[in-house]
């Protein structure tokens, strides 16, 4: 209690240098903390909004479907298990397929994935409903960055052409009935939303379907023949690669950051046992082991990480707050980007962040700042009374 | 009855490498120090007055022979023994004051009693007591920069008193200080050591000093060439 008590006294007694080491600790702090927080408010909107949108509580692939690998489109359907119906007509499954087609916007060819979809569906937030219409057309759905690149609006028409199962060419209309704005890229982009029943009449494919996607608050675990369950949490595995490759570009910063706070720390050590041999020697002959008088300086050197923690949150907690509630708007150019970025991400910072980064400045700062203190050890108290090093 | 010894010094020796070799700085000493003298160990500069006090002081051992203060003998103490008899029961005054600068006079002389883990009541009356026998009840919130060098030197002295100390040992406490403040703060220790009892021990060569003694060893080259009774008349005139 004591070496914390001469530590603060001496700590706010060095004034100027003290509170610049301080100001600059926490500057790393509030921006650690932000920009973790914002990896983090990243994170949990887009797993929300790609589970919202796309995989749902998990999904069944048929066996010859590659989400990634547009060359097994062709092939990469089957007939939706029997044994599913009960769950699709509960409600917690529901039937997804995909096909490759070509289509026409203003003369020019552009391929497409044709997804058919039930329009009573509520398991994923395309607004399939918009499909229940009775016209002669086909109505198809689209996101919006599939409507800006092509140019498309709602009532508009558009040729489509695809293969059915004979692999015999086919060509209709469709028309665009809704757009939809999503975060999620993927079931935007290049892909038009038709019914389901339609599609599969299209391609002579009935009751087949590439995927089945489960409700989000339903956990599939039951095994279908000749279909692969992809449970929630691999789907969400390239967020997460995504995620944790921004980390370590972050990391880079927080190291800089680190780095100059430390540095700072380090150097006000050794200036600070330079200059206050005398002071060192003097604290032996007042009574004190070496022991004591390395603890004092390691925790004065220690303390500049616990001022800086208040003064990071007199100025970061309104600061965090602000962008929390506000958020930080994206550029427009992210918005292409392959996983689902939002316009305005809002940061989130949870108290194991807020902990973890305190403690991690923390230790480090202490070991900084023990590091040079070893020297003391070497002291001999009457040369260091006299201000000689030994 | 003959005053308790507090300090024995037999044939001691204090040697320092220097150069691959060894100088003597210290040669055969054999003193003895009691309670409440007022003494002084003079000397040209380089006699062994001050590293004969750092032994005293437990800041030093000898390199030969035995120095036993208050019934420790030097030689034998661990860093942490020898940090505890200077803690309870030693008292230092430097030349150069040697005060904490960025604490306040009040945090300065306080600062022993802390280590004494006195509680804050007691530290507090100690503490102001101490401040008031140097007379600087009126700068308690000064810091040293503020202060004239005599009034760090007495507060130097208040926090060398401010836990009664058995002994105090001062190495040239006068050497920065004009004449008018050496004897103001002769005359202080003077007072405390006739009114509580505390055996003071100078290393000085200075003539301010000499004259308050009420006893004289005089080194030459680390040997004790003289161990004599003073006058300390100084101190009595300033009593008178």
């Amino acid at each position: 209690m004591i070496s914390i008590k001469l530590a603060y006294r001496n700590l706010i007694g060095a004034g100027l240098r003290t509170w610049l080491n301080v100001v600059v600790l926490s500057f790393a702090y509030v921006v650690i903390i932000w920009h973790k927080g914002f990896l983090q408010g990243w994170d949990e909107q887009a797993r929300r909004d790609t589970i919202e949108w796309e995989i749902g509580g998990g999904q069944y692939l048929q066996q010859d479907y590659d989400p990634y690998d547009p060359l097994s489109l062709e092939a990469g359907h089957g007939m939706v298990p029997n044994d599913a119906s009960a769950e699709i007509n509960q409600g917690r499954l529901t039937p997804i397929l995909a096909l490759p087609a070509a289509m026409y916007p203003q003369g020019r060819i552009q391929s497409v994935i044709l997804k058919g979809i039930d329009p009573q569906q509520r398991i994923i937030a395309i607004p399939s409903e918009a499909l229940s219409v009775q016209s002669s057309e086909i109505p198809a759905v689209i996101g919006s960055r599939m409507a800006r690149n092509n140019r498309l609006a709602v009532d508009d028409l558009i040729t489509i052409r695809w293969r059915d199962a004979n692999g015999t060419f086919d060509a209709q209309e469709v028309k665009i009935v809704a757009i939809f704005r999503t975060n999620v890229g993927s079931v935007d982009m290049g892909q038009l939303w038709l019914p389901l029943q339609r599609l599969q009449q299209m391609a002579q494919l009935p009751g087949q379907a590439s995927i089945l996607v489960a409700d989000k608050r339903f956990n599939p675990t039951q095994s279908y023949s000749g279909w692969i369950l992809k449970e929630q949490k691999i789907l969400l595995q390239p967020i997460a690669d995504v995620i944790r490759m921004k980390s370590i570009g972050g990391l880079v910063i927080f190291f800089m950051l680190l780095l100059l706070a430390m540095l700072a720390i380090f150097d006000t050590q050794v200036l600070s046992i330079f200059r206050r041999r005398r002071e060192i020697g003097t604290l032996m002959a007042l009574g004190m082991t070496r022991g004591q008088v390395i603890r004092i300086f390691t925790i004065e050197g220690a303390m500049h990480a616990v001022l800086a923690t208040v003064v990071a949150a007199v100025y970061g907690i309104p600061m965090l707050y602000y962008f929390a509630k506000t958020g930080w708007k994206m550029p427009e150019m992210v918005d292409d980007m392959g996983m689902a970025i939002a316009e305005t991400i809002y940061p989130a910072y949870p108290a194991q962040l807020v902990l973890g980064t305190i403690l991690l400045v923390l230790v480090a700062v202490t070991i900084v700042s023990f590091l040079p203190t070893r020297r003391i050890a070497k002291l001999h108290p009457t040369e260091a009374i006299r201000g000689k090093l030994s | 009855m003959n005053p308790r010894e507090i300090v024995k010094i037999q044939n001691m020796s204090k040697q320092f490498p220097m150069a691959g070799a060894f100088f003597t700085a210290l040669a055969d000493i054999d003193l003895s120090f009691r309670a409440g003298e007022f003494t002084g160990i003079v000397g040209p500069s380089g006699s062994g007055k001050t590293t004969l006090l750092n032994i005293i002081g437990s800041l030093d051992v000898p390199s030969r022979g035995s120095a036993i203060v208050l019934e420790h003998s030097i030689s034998d103490l661990s860093h942490k023994r020898a940090a505890q008899l200077r803690n309870r029961h030693l008292g230092f005054i430097f030349q150069t004051y040697n005060l904490f600068p960025v604490y306040t006079v009040y945090e300065n002389v306080e600062f022993p009693l802390l280590l004494l883990k006195m509680p804050a009541a007691a530290r507090k009356q100690a503490v102001q007591e101490a401040i008031a026998w140097v007379g600087l009840s009126d700068k308690t919130d000064s810091k040293p920069p503020q202060l004239s060098g005599g009034e760090c030197q007495r507060v130097a002295i208040a926090r060398a008193m401010v836990k009664r100390p058995e002994l105090v040992l001062a190495d040239e406490p006068t050497a920065n200080l004009d004449a008018k403040n050496s004897h103001n703060i002769l005359q202080t220790m003077e007072a405390l050591n006739r009114e509580i009892g505390t055996t003071f021990i100078f290393a000085t060569h200075d003539d301010k000093v000499i004259n308050y003694l009420r006893r004289k060893i005089t080194l030459n080259d680390g040997r004790v060439v003289k161990d004599e009774i003073a006058s300390g008349t100084a101190g009595k005139k300033a009593k008178s």
